[in-house]
């Protein structure tokens, strides 16, 4: 580890911060684009986020330490997981600490932080919100793990910058099963960012949400940073789209010209993402919430599908 | 290029089975023939790429019959029957939607380790795909088992063609062309013949439910 890689790492941080909530900006441009509404600007988000800081944080009577150390922990975990997903290089010393399976941990352990802070107050709406994100939650997380594993049976290993090493080096050879855990992906994805066909990221009516209600009672800086996490959250997820479906263009070394090329091609394929996804949440309608474990069910059986599916076709 | 062109045929083979998921999991009798039609198109452009790899020139004959048939003609026909019946949105299924696919879970497995063994004795290209074929056959039977009304068991059965299909484009470069021209027609009639069917089934019960036909006398 020499002061490069650590350059490197701090770069992709510093970049993930950056960057997250233009692209949550972005999709909510295309979306409003799609819907023939007039779009909100593309800096949106940050001014939001800047509001919320200089805004005073409101905290219930009877909030616990827990409910004030959330935000924190949560907007912690998100900013490790984008340090541990290769995006401009693979060169990652942080990567180690952390593979594939340790990663769905992370987002695992957001989760119940969020959950348990939004029952902390008491409030229904709180708990309701808990109950849901848990059983969307419980049954996308096996799926992500699956898609994981398909991957890493290709590579031969769990960890994400071996994997992206492996896939973006070879000669293009074309993986059927990676097809199938391409689209359980985008299902988990649409779950455990809140998009549209399991939750509206953009409604506040009460009997439909699911994140909104979590965060309903966070205000002022807390509320800031959990907005700046889901933002991290959704990069992180799209970082883990691109890097096991589309890894061409990324830098194996720390060298500048080579990080300075794989920049824009990031940034390109980060915006096409988001396009994609805009456009996958205006083609579909919000489902009842009872329709969320077939849903994420159809998800689970596609990747394991995939990991057969690669089983049987490539054999050593 | 052409070991590439070999994996295209495998991943080809792996849309024609996600698309025998997804009608499994699908409720509504429209997206089902959405579903077919898309499936139709699959199974010809595998059978054209086949057909390039081994330069069998008879293969592009059968895509060609595939692509008109299978993605265009029935498709149409089912599409003239649903409309007429009036059954378009049409919700149903006799076991719930997420335990059939569980045991499609099942019967993938089933069919991939009885291919494993006979796709060792075969040579050709895509002999990896036969697995694939025969779960999409299986899969196929299990839609026919677990739907109560007419048109998706019909839609089964044409599905399971296109397995079969599939499984003989894989294994031996396609069935000769006799063979092939005579199932493509008898699949054509057998449509045909089912449409009437239909209109008689509804006429009779005021249900294209198939568990009426169970009783054999009037009461």
């Amino acid at each position: 580890m020499n002061l490069r890689s650590i350059f490197t790492q701090l770069l992709e941080l510093v970049l993930a911060l950056a960057l997250a909530p233009l692209l949550t900006g972005w999709i909510n441009q295309c979306r409003a684009w799609l819907q023939n509404k007039s779009a909100p600007a593309l800096w949106q988000p940050y001014r939001l986020l800047r509001k919320l800081f200089y805004k005073e944080s409101m905290v219930a009577d009877n909030a616990s330490l827990l409910f004030r150390t959330t935000p924190y922990v949560v907007f912690g975990t998100m900013a490790l997981a984008s340090a541990i997903i290769p995006t401009v290089s693979t060169n990652l010393p942080l990567a180690s600490a952390a593979d594939a399976i340790a990663l769905v941990g992370l987002f695992a352990l957001a989760r119940v932080f969020l959950s348990l802070a939004a029952m902390d107050i008491g409030t229904a709406f709180g708990s309701m919100g808990a109950r849901r994100e848990m059983l969307v939650g419980f049954l996308a997380e096996p799926a992500l793990l699956m898609v994981f594993f398909s991957a890493s049976l290709i590579s031969g290993s769990t960890s994400l910058t071996t994997i992206v090493d492996t896939l973006s080096k070879q000669e293009l050879v074309i993986y059927p099963g990676l097809a199938f855990a391409a689209v359980a992906f985008a299902i988990v994805a649409l779950a455990e960012n809140a998009r549209v066909p399991v939750d509206n990221p953009s409604t506040h009516l009460e009997l439909t949400m699911i994140h909104e209600a979590l965060i309903l009672e966070y205000s002022g800086r807390h509320l800031a940073l959990i907005e700046w996490a889901s933002s991290l959250k959704l990069m992180a997820y799209l970082c883990i789209g691109i890097a096991l479906f589309a890894p061409w263009g990324i830098a194996a070394g720390s060298t500048p010209g080579a990080m300075l090329l794989a920049l824009p091609v990031l940034v390109f394929k980060l915006g096409l993402g988001g396009a994609l996804l805009a456009l996958l949440e205006t083609l579909s309608a919000k489902m009842r919430i009872f329709r969320v474990p077939e849903f994420l069910a159809t998800a689970f059986l596609l990747a394991v599908i995939g990991l057969l599916v690669h089983l049987l076709l490539v054999r050593p | 290029m052409n070991s590439l062109l070999a994996q295209l045929v495998n991943l080809l083979g792996a849309l024609l089975l996600m698309l025998a998921f997804a009608m499994i999991s699908q409720r509504r009798i429209v997206s089902l023939v959405n579903l077919f039609t898309m499936q139709g198109a699959t199974l010809a452009v595998a059978t054209a790429v086949v057909g390039y790899v081994t330069r069998q020139p008879h293969l592009y004959l059968s895509a060609g019959l595939t692509l008109l048939l299978k993605a265009m003609l029935i498709p149409y026909a089912l599409h003239r029957v649903i409309d007429r019946l009036h059954i378009r949105w049409e919700v149903e299924t006799l076991i719930n939607i997420p335990s059939t696919m569980l045991i499609g879970i099942g019967v993938v497995i089933f069919a991939f380790n009885l291919a494993i063994p006979i796709s060792h004795l075969s040579s050709t290209v895509a002999s990896g795909t036969l697995g694939i074929a025969l779960a999409c056959v299986l899969l196929s039977f299990l839609m026919m088992i677990t739907r109560a009304k007419a048109v998706p068991q019909v839609i089964g059965f044409l599905a399971m063609e296109n397995g079969l299909f599939f499984a003989a484009t894989s294994a031996t470069y396609g069935m000769p062309m006799v063979v092939e021209l005579g199932i493509a027609l008898d699949v054509l009639v057998g449509v045909l013949i089912l449409g009437v069917f239909l209109f008689q089934i509804r006429e009779q019960f005021d249900s294209l439910d198939i568990r009426n036909l169970e009783k054999l006398k009037e009461d």
